[in-house]
């Protein structure tokens, strides 16, 4: 594939001024899928968590998840959105494999939710808000997998699989009308926009919201005016954006792409493009026009969709604390400076430290392990730290230390292994042997060595310069193997000077 | 004890739980009439082998003084539009040649809840798309009151069924008029309940709005019987109604013992009294009017102006959700697969299959129905076709202000020739002029037999409709009609029938 040319991103910002629209497309966690009794689960045998509606068999008929209905209005109470007195479900058509009835149950013009805002937060405190157009509601399509051919896509396959366990899960796809004045923060915006949102979709425990697995998606709409231009140019719409760096990343890439066309005189095609997280660049999908006819009628199977001003209400009183407001309680509660508060936020953290937090560990030693050991190794391996520990397993691992277990320095093996899935901090230590010495014999033997084969350091000791005693500590954690509480060593150092 | 075969249900029921006869006896009977004449009549796809193992066992509970529903050990016969996990179900296509469902329909399974014995799958048009049951892809079924004629459709299996004394009933669909045409050209009575009074889950849909599964038989008595198994809410079928019903059996035997229809409204649609209609249909629909007038009915003419768009409405509507209904047929997941020759991909193989598992009825109502909902012509199609549904709605709601039921000829004609109208399209659709505003409406609807025409001696049918959810009345007030009709003529109507008391036809 030729590589694209790219402008320099602050000179495509110089002549162009850059719009972006996003879809988030949200898993909803039910315990079964939209319109059937199917479990929804991640990660079964294919095929196995389905019914006769998730395969499109004949005869087979829809039926509302009702749970899923209350998600989505929270969801669009939680965006500021109105929620619709009647809404209805209507077909979406056309073929495709991984489509059972090759038509999607989705919402077209009459949507739950519409018209409203979201305030987001950049990384320097500043706040945008973000025009919401509408939530709907629909359902997940099954999963292909392409068999034989270099690209892992359809085209050159030998042959597909289908698997129909996701067909029919319960989404909410929210949809931005057009951001204006995002100029160099485009990808920053998305990126802060994406991140609220699964804040608030976690918050209201509606969802996973895990986009390495799929629970939350993101198509990025990008598109470029001439300074001064009133017209919208040509969009394209980049999918299979997977964690929050991607969105910020692809949203530059497509702005330095489309300049570097549209500086050159060419003209933008509006298609869709695949977001590439290897090397970092997008490739085009299919042609898309606003031509492309799905043939959407009211889906016939199904009843509109009442809801009262009282489940509204209901479900209003019910809304957690909106982000920002959170923000501001926990900064306060955990007694953290911006400075150190803004950095979990922008890495993405807050959520992870707050709930490790409830597990009982102090607020610093949750900040420390997930903004030290556990982001540097996610790093490392180019994912998203949440996916390496949980944050019951990281106050687990506090409480170890905080016991005595372990030290510092053994407890990040620890989190090697608990990162490896080798089961809980304290059958870690066991099976690799971590527990610091806590028998004082075997210390007090050691201690006894060192400070006998360093008879001028006991001398210094016993005069009282109590620093010296590092250079006999050293010294018995190293005998010790690190395996020693360097307090408790400390002290019994101090104890035997007096005593050898 | 008269013929088992040519009792009613009702009888059956009163004889089996009177120990006359037993299940096996009465199943044997049917299986043996299959056997004799369906290799002519065509009215069966597949002939259940479980059915009389399923006798024996009703036969058994019942000597082990087991309480049992009425119909219990009734023989029954099921439209292949129905699904069933022990027969084959193609609703009359190829694409499903061979497909056992993994699931009972909701109607079916209540059967097999009452114990009653699964005769077999009857033929239909296509996805239940015609009006002679000539679009299957599995061969013709004939008329039993002349072979050489169409039985109705899209359910002319089952009326054939029913009228040739194959089966005391069966399970019929109505989209536009699929029950109640076969039961007005073989005479028989069919009935279309209010949209939403007997579960479409496993039906295989042809236009979800349309589509109600309802009973055929050769009294009224016996639908009435056959709705109360088959009827009621199901958790399984958004569209289905949740309230419960009453008895329509109480109401059918209520109707046929008053014998006066003294207070009755029974209004005349104008524009179902076309002068279009062949005449002997006509002749019969007014000495009908007459008799009824003559017991006691008020007989008032109602117009329903908007009736004269209805069939232009159906055909938008109908092909508009067939062509969705439809586009799961695609080989991904069950039914024919065709690979074309070369390198083929995934569009190329939906479409060989399509192409070779459709017929041309169906394809052509894909075409229309793809078109009518596009980008740019849904407005005019479509939509325009959904505001005369709401226009027909206020007809039926402004002429049942005037009237307790309405009544019309089920059908413009009787039965025509088989092959007489397979290559005009338009004249098969108009066949359901009468038929479709009660689909469009959501209106129940009801077809028994009123006379033979003069001119071809064959049967002619009065099609009584009552508003949504009164479904009762029409059994009530269609069960006085049939009783003052058989006290008329001297006897049950099918035993006019030439091939009555051969037992068969052919």
């Amino acid at each position: 594939m030729a590589k694209d040319a790219l402008l320099d991103f602050d000179k495509a910002l110089e002549i162009f001024e850059p719009v972006i629209g996003l879809e988030v497309h949200i898993e909803l966690s039910t315990k079964t899928k939209m319109f059937s009794s199917a479990p929804n689960i991640f990660g079964d045998d294919p095929n196995t968590a389905i019914t006769p509606v998730c395969l499109g068999l004949p005869g087979s008929l829809p039926v509302v998840n009702k749970e899923a209905v209350r998600y989505s209005i929270s969801l669009g109470l939680a965006l500021g959105c109105e929620i619709a007195e009647t809404c209805r479900f209507a077909r979406k058509n056309y073929f495709y494999p991984d489509l059972a009835k090759n038509y999607q149950i989705s919402q077209y013009d009459e949507p739950i939710a519409f018209d409203g805002e979201l305030e987001v937060e950049l990384d320097n405190g500043d706040i945008i808000t973000v025009p919401i157009e509408r939530a709907h509601m629909e359902e997940d399509a099954g999963k292909l997998t392409h068999v034989g051919g270099s690209t892992g896509r359809i085209q050159g396959a030998e042959y597909s699989l289908v698997d129909y366990n996701r067909a029919g899960v319960p989404l909410v796809e929210i949809v931005t009308r057009p951001i204006f004045g995002t100029e160099h923060r485009a990808g920053e915006v998305a990126r802060a926009y994406v991140s609220t949102i699964r804040d608030i979709v976690r918050a209201l425990g509606i969802s996973e919201a895990r986009m390495e697995r799929g629970n939350l998606r993101c198509d990025a709409n990008v598109s470029l005016r001439l300074r001064g231009a009133e017209k919208l140019g040509t969009r394209t719409e980049t999918k299979n954006v997977n964690s929050l760096r991607s969105i910020e990343r692809a949203i530059r890439y497509e702005i330095q792409r489309q300049a570097a066309i549209l500086e050159k005189g060419g003209i933008i095609t509006q298609e869709t493009r695949h977001w590439h997280e290897d090397t970092g660049t997008t490739s085009p999908g299919r042609p898309k026009s606003d031509a492309d006819d799905y043939r959407y009628f009211p889906e016939p199977d199904l009843l509109p969709i009442r809801t009262t001003r009282e489940t509204v209400e209901e479900l209003r009183a019910l809304l957690p604390e909106p982000p920002a407001a959170q923000r501001r309680r926990l900064k306060a509660e955990w007694g953290f400076t911006d400075l150190d508060f803004q950095a979990i936020v922008n890495a993405g953290l807050l959520v992870e430290v707050r709930e490790t937090i409830e597990a009982g560990a102090q607020p610093q030693a949750a900040r420390k392990w997930w903004m030290g050991e556990v982001s540097r190794t996610a790093n490392e391996r180019g994912v998203e730290p949440s996916t390496l520990v949980t944050p019951e397993q990281v106050a687990d691992l506090q409480s170890v230390i905080d016991e005595g277990i372990v030290n510092d320095k053994l407890a990040r093996e620890v989190l090697v292994g608990l990162m490896a899935g080798e089961g809980s901090a304290r059958e870690i230590i066991e099976a690799r042997g971590l527990a610091v010495v806590s028998d004082d014999t075997a210390l007090i033997a050691a201690i006894d060595d060192a400070l006998l084969s360093q008879p001028d350091v006991l001398e210094k000791i016993r005069e009282g310069k109590v620093q010296a005693a590092g250079a006999v500590i050293g010294a018995v954690m190293k005998a010790m193997g690190g395996k020693a509480d360097a307090a408790r060593v400390r002290e019994l150092v101090i104890e035997r000077a007096a005593a050898v | 004890m008269a013929d088992l075969i040519h009792m009613s249900a009702a009888e059956l029921s009163s004889a089996l739980a009177a120990r006359e006869v037993s299940s096996v006896e009465v199943t044997t009977a049917h299986l043996a009439q299959i056997d004799a004449i369906d290799g002519n009549l065509g009215a069966f796809l597949h002939v259940n082998a479980n059915a009389l193992a399923v006798a024996e066992e009703v036969d058994a509970a019942r000597a082990a003084g087991e309480p049992l529903h009425a119909l219990a050990g009734v023989p029954v016969a099921v439209k292949d539009v129905l699904c069933t996990l022990d027969m084959p179900s193609t609703a009359g296509s190829k694409i499903l040649e061979g497909w056992i469902p993994p699931y009972d329909a909701t109607p079916v399974r209540k059967l097999r809840e009452a114990r009653m014995i699964l005769l077999g799958k009857t033929n239909m048009d296509e996805f239940a798309m015609g009006s002679s049951t000539e679009h299957s892809a599995y061969g013709i079924t004939r008329n039993p009151w002349d072979g050489d004629r169409i039985p109705g459709g899209s359910g002319g299996g089952s009326a054939a069924a029913v009228g040739a004394y194959e089966a005391p009933l069966a399970l019929g669909s109505d989209t536009g008029g699929s029950i109640r045409q076969p039961a007005s050209v073989t005479g028989t009575v069919g009935v279309k309940p209010t949209y939403g009074g007997v579960s479409r889950y496993g039906a295989i849909a042809l236009a979800s709005s349309l589509d109600q599964i309802g009973p055929v038989s050769r009294t009224v008595l016996d639908s009435a019987l056959l709705h109360d198994v088959i009827g009621g809410y199901d958790h399984h079928d958004s569209t289905s109604i949740p309230t419960p019903w009453a008895s329509f059996t109480d109401a059918a035997r209520r109707g046929a013992a008053s014998g006066s229809l003294a207070g009755v409204r029974v209004g005349v649609i104008k524009e179902l009294d076309s002068e279009g209609f062949q005449p002997g249909v006509r002749a019969q629909f007014h000495a009908t009017l007459e008799m009824l007038a003559a017991h006691g009915a008020e007989i008032v003419e109602v117009s329903a102006p908007n009736f004269d768009y209805a069939v232009s409405a159906y055909y938008l509507i109908l092909p508009a959700e067939a062509s969705s209904n439809l586009a799961k047929f695609d080989s991904v997941r069950f039914g024919l697969r065709v690979t074309p020759e070369g390198t083929p991909t995934v569009e190329s193989v939906m479409s060989a299959t399509r192409e070779a598992g459709f017929g041309d009825e169906v394809k052509r109502r894909i075409i229309l129905g793809t078109y009518a909902l596009s980008a740019g012509y849904y407005d005019a199609y479509y939509g325009s076709a959904q505001k005369v549904r709401t226009l027909i709605q206020r007809d039926f709601a402004a002429a049942f202000d005037q009237a307790d039921v309405l009544v019309s000829p089920t059908a413009p004609t009787t039965a025509w020739k088989l092959g007489e109208k397979l290559d005009d399209p338009l004249a098969m659709w108009l066949s359901d002029i009468t038929t479709i505003p009660a689909n469009l409406a959501g209106i129940p609807g009801m077809s028994i037999p009123m006379g033979l025409a003069a001119e071809d001696n064959l049967p002619t049918g009065l099609q009584i409709m009552a508003p949504a959810h009164a479904d009762a009345r029409l059994y009530e007030i269609g069960a006085t009609i049939e009783a003052l009709l058989d006290a008329q003529r001297g006897a049950p109507f099918h035993t006019l029938n030439p091939h009555f008391s051969a037992g068969g036809n052919r």
